[in-house]
Parts: structure tokens; C-alpha cells; sequence
């Protein structure tokens, strides 16, 4: 029953770690402290390959987690453990919008939370552009240039291309070039 | 058949979810919004503040919302189940397989290119973003602040977006008390 418990402790997790995948991680360092299916040392593995691969960082550690404890099963239990109360949360939410929306009160409240959306979007987005210019203030190469150009070059054929091509097809350009030029 | 669509629609979506949720936006553009139409950008941009505030990730979030708007409650589980299916089954394998996956020089290579087209990807979709859902000064004021605290000052979203609604709230009060005068 040891299987139980894990998705009791990763449908925990997902309740209570409310804005993005980092905000799991003091919950999945102090599971690390307090049962067996993984160590903290596997936890920062898994956030280099959590970052390497795609998926929310929180759904890829109760993948990782319960598959090292429990096999496919464990994987494909605790994965849904931690998404579940954000489900069942987001169906009353919906239910309750799709109700209220013409509502003069949620319609004002709509109207701050766009532009906030935006600007959250365009901060995580500047995270990313720092990350993938590898910006180091101070040091000597601040800047990768090989970067910066093979970004132009993307942005160019995107400004061109970017309304019949696939958002994926420049994903694999950009995996490409990352190869090609060693970035 | 919809149901197959929306799990198949999300599949695309999570695979494309590098760097955190909100790298998704450009493949939501595509797939929900042109593709499908089953959403506005308006509306994917209302899910994205709230799914800030309540439990869980971004993506997850998203799916579950725009799943449930099609599909009621069988769509908001077919949808979060193709969002997360991508990293079920690449978590998987690297984890029976390829434990030092992260360190092979390759992999970090692509990834570093990946991180250039995902930073262009964003960009661009700010930019439809700030066409279609900021459309006075009171957005743009407001864009602006919640960048700038996100970005330079290190605020976490939840405070944002409640201050956000707060001031959608407050605006809308003074522009009809206005209007009224």
C-alpha cells in the first residue's frame, strides 16, 4: 500500500503548490527527506532533466519519482495524483466563469487580469532570453554572440514564414542549429 | 471525434512545453486558437491569470480549462491527459534508460538552440498577445508594472495578478462614476 501513500503525497503536492512547476520543489524536497522513492541528489538531476526535455517540471518529478519506486504504474499514478486536484479545481472555476462571465464584476476583473497575463508571459519570456544569450554581466564573454545571430536569423525566417509554418518546425531549426554551430 | 482531437491537440501542445508552461503559448496560438478556434486569445489570456492563483501547473491548467469550455468534465481530463502524455512517456524512458541524458553534450547543444527558437516563439506571440488583449492606456500601464516586478524585481505572479484584478475592478468603478458625472 506503499503505492497509495506516494499518491497521496504527490495529490498533496499538486493541492497545495499553487503558480508553476518550480513551486513544487519544497514539496519534493521534503519527500525526498521523508520516504525512500527518491533523494534529494536524484531531485537536482531530475531538474536538469526536467529542463532538457519538455513537460511542467512538477508532472516530470512524479513521473521520474514514481517510476524509480513503483515501475510504469508508479509512473503513470503519481503523475495523475498530481494533477488531479488542479483539475477538479479548474472544472469548478470554469463552471463557475462560464456563469458569471457577462457579469459587469468578473468582466472588470478580466480586464486587469489580460494585460497582467501578457505581462507575466513577456517576464518568463525575458527569463528564457537571458538563459539563451547566455548573458553573464561582468564576465568577459557576456554575451553569446553565435546566440544572438542564429535568434536574428530565426526571427527573420519567422517575420517571413511565421504564418503558415508550424511553431514546432522552428523548435527543430532551433535544435539544429544549436548542433550545427555547438551553441 | 472531438474528443480524439483534443487529445491528440494537446499531445502537440505538451511536447512543446520547454522552459516552463509558458513557452505552450505559441503552439496555443497555432492549434486552439487559429487551427481549431476553440478558444479567443482573450479568453486563453483570462485562463492563463487564473490559472496563476489556483493549485497546480500552467499547462495543466490551460488544457483543463480550454477541455472543459469544449467537452465539460470527460474533455478537462481527455485534455490535461494529452498535455502531460509527452512527458509520461519521455520521463519514462530516460528513466529506465538514459540516466545521464541531461550531461550528453548533444542534448545540451540542441537545448541551447531549442531555449533561441523559444525565446523568438514568445516574442512574436507577445506581440499578438499585446494587439488583441491590451487595447487601452490603463493595459498598457498595467503590462508594463507587472513586467517590470516580474522580471526585474523577482514578484511572484500570484500577488500580480491579484493586485491586477483589483485594479481591473477599480477602473472600471471610476470610468462608470466618470461617465455618470
Amino acid at each position: 500500500m506503499k503505492i497509495l501513500l506516494m499518491c497521496l503525497e504527490f495529490f498533496k503536492t499538486g493541492l497545495l503548490s499553487v503558480g508553476g512547476g518550480l513551486a513544487t520543489l519544497p514539496f519534493l524536497y521534503e519527500m525526498a527527506d521523508r520516504y525512500p522513492w527518491f533523494t534529494r541528489a536524484q531531485l537536482g538531476d531530475m531538474i536538469a532533466v526536467s529542463e532538457s526535455t519538455p513537460g511542467p517540471m512538477g508532472v516530470n518529478m512524479a513521473t521520474y519519482a514514481g517510476y524509480s519506486a513503483f515501475g510504469v504504474p508508479g509512473a503513470v499514478l503519481a503523475t495523475f495524483s498530481l494533477v488531479l486536484p488542479s483539475i477538479l479545481v479548474i472544472l469548478i472555476v470554469s463552471r463557475f466563469l462560464q456563469r458569471f462571465q457577462d457579469s459587469g464584476l468578473v468582466r472588470r476583473i478580466l480586464s486587469g487580469l489580460r494585460p497582467a497575463s501578457v505581462g507575466l508571459i513577456a517576464a518568463a519570456g525575458f527569463g528564457i532570453l537571458k538563459l539563451a544569450l547566455q548573458i553573464e554581466p561582468g564576465a568577459e564573454i557576456w554575451i553569446s554572440w553565435k546566440a544572438l545571430g542564429a535568434g536574428l536569423v530565426l526571427a527573420g525566417l519567422y517575420a517571413v514564414f511565421g504564418k503558415k509554418a508550424h511553431p514546432i518546425l522552428f523548435i527543430g531549426l532551433g535544435a539544429a542549429a544549436g548542433l550545427v554551430m555547438g551553441l | 471525434m472531438e474528443y480524439l482531437q483534443l487529445v491528440w491537440s494537446f499531445f502537440k501542445i505538451g511536447i512543446l512545453t520547454f522552459g516552463g508552461g509558458y513557452a505552450m503559448l505559441p503552439m496555443i496560438q497555432r492549434e486552439i486558437v487559429e487551427r481549431r478556434g476553440w478558444a479567443t486569445e482573450e479568453e486563453i489570456l483570462n485562463y492563463y491569470a487564473i490559472g496563476q492563483c489556483t493549485p497546480g501547473v500552467i499547462a495543466v491548467n490551460t488544457a483543463t480549462f480550454i477541455g472543459a469550455r469544449r467537452k465539460g468534465i470527460a474533455g478537462g481530463f481527455l485534455a490535461t491527459l494529452g498535455v502531460v502524455l509527452p512527458s509520461l512517456i519521455i520521463i519514462t524512458v530516460i528513466a529506465a534508460v538514459l540516466t545521464n541524458f541531461a550531461e550528453i553534450p548533444a542534448v545540451q547543444h540542441a537545448l541551447a538552440g531549442i531555449r533561441v527558437a523559444v525565446v523568438v516563439l514568445v516574442g512574436f506571440s507577445v506581440w499578438k498577445l499585446l494587439r488583441s488583449g491590451v487595447r487601452n492606456g490603463f493595459g498598457w500601464c498595467l503590462f508594463v508594472l507587472v513586467f517590470l516586478a516580474s522580471a526585474f524585481f523577482g514578484i511572484t505572479p500570484v500577488p500580480l495578478v491579484l493586485i491586477s484584478a483589483a485594479a481591473g475592478l477599480l477602473s472600471g468603478f471610476l470610468r462608470e462614476r466618470s461617465g455618470k458625472a
